[in-house]
């Protein structure tokens, strides 16, 4: 933890620029100031000033858009904002489980012990729906940070939980997961088989089928 | 510049077994989502016309080579953690012997080069006697292209 990941944090203090900074993150893509000030509820001027804000704090990330049309009169080219690729955390007092899970996640590997780590990931699934029981999943996984979205029938998770960890051992992490998703569902006495891999750039690595008819 | 990508894979068995059926079926599918991968510049392939022909080499019946390049280390690892290249991986241990030894090596090279597999071969045998380096590296102690460019071999190649 840093003084800069609690002064970034802090900004989100304020109601107007946490709902702007979620009207961002839920799009998964390049939101443009008019589109985010009205998710917000607030003027284009004053989501202006508070995604820069956000923007320097490194929470997001803002780039141009092109107009679609092209040629004199075409006005210039959009501001638009994404959420920063970076993380921020805050534990107090100071934590770094990351750290520690990273040495684990590479004795794992070393070991080939691949298969017993999954076996583990979907007991803790199941573990975890103890606490939910009778919630629907989507619930359970907006809670643990997966951000889940519908397309195509299917739930897709916008964020990887366990990104650090999935950049550095993918393979370990991402079997990982899907058993920890598998775990839960059949926890909460869901269908295990509706979570699978599906794996797309900038996501999480599991997607959910509406239902278990493929 | 671009990256070059050599990988190997121990065989458990012959690549025409019935054992390896399921994973040589698995090639065409795989290898065009490779080919069109946002990113993707090169790979060696044995044939243009059987998109199920492994590469054949002087290395050894029992070892799969695969070799790429990419434009950059985003690209490739998006291709082969955040594709349907994924789920093929994970299925490794069913047809590929688990390797104590480095089994993938990436480096550098001037864009519109096209490397040949004996220097592939030569890098990975690099990384495994020197570890990582600006000349042979992976993903987990990966080095950017910034630092491969002031090397003497990278500045030799591109005269």
């Amino acid at each position: 933890m840093s003084s800069d990941d609690l002064d970034a944090l802090a900004l989100l203090h304020d109601p107007v620029r946490r709902s702007l900074y979620a009207a961002v993150a839920s799009r998964g893509g390049d939101v443009g100031r008019g589109e985010a000030a009205e998710a917000a509820g607030v003027s284009r001027t004053l989501a202006g000033h508070h995604l820069d804000k956000l923007v320097e704090a490194g929470l997001l990330e803002s780039g141009f858009r092109q107009q679609e049309k092209k040629g004199p009169g075409s006005g210039r080219p959009a501001k638009v904002y994404r959420r920063a690729r970076g993380e921020r955390s805050v534990s107090l007092p100071p934590r770094d489980y990351a750290a520690l899970a990273s040495v684990l996640a590479e004795v794992v590997d070393a070991l080939g012990a691949e298969e017993r780590a999954e076996r583990a990931a979907r007991e803790a699934g199941a573990r975890l729906a103890k606490g939910h029981a009778g919630e629907p999943v989507e619930q359970v996984l907006r809670e643990r940070g997966y951000e889940p979205y519908e397309e195509g029938g299917a739930l897709r998770l916008r964020n990887c939980p366990f990104h650090v960890l999935a950049e550095e051992q993918p393979l370990l992490v991402c079997s990982m997961n899907l058993a920890l998703c598998q775990g839960l569902l059949e926890g909460l006495g869901d269908e295990p088989g509706r979570a699978r891999l599906d794996p797309r750039p900038g996501e999480c690595c599991v997607s959910l089928s509406k239902t278990n008819e493929d | 510049m671009h990256l070059a990508e050599l990988n190997i894979a121990h065989l458990r068995a012959p690549i025409d077994s019935q054992e390896l059926a399921e994973f040589v079926a698995l090639l065409e599918p795989i290898n065009t989502i490779a080919d069109e991968a946002p990113g993707f510049v090169w790979r060696l392939k044995e044939s243009e016309s059987d998109p199920t022909a492994t590469v054949i080499h002087d290395y050894g019946d029992h070892l799969l080579i695969n070799f790429s390049v990419w434009e950059s280390l985003d690209t490739l690892w998006d291709y082969t953690y955040r594709s349907a290249h994924l789920g093929v991986l994970r299925r490794r241990r069913e047809w590929f012997l688990r390797m104590a030894e480095p089994y993938m090596v990436m480096w550098w090279i001037p864009e519109g080069h096209i490397p040949s597999l004996a220097e592939g071969m030569a890098r990975l045998e690099r990384l495994k006697a020197e570890g990582p380096s600006p000349e042979a590296f992976t993903f987990k102690d990966s080095y950017p292209s910034s630092e491969a460019a002031s090397l003497p071999a990278a500045a030799e190649a591109t005269k």
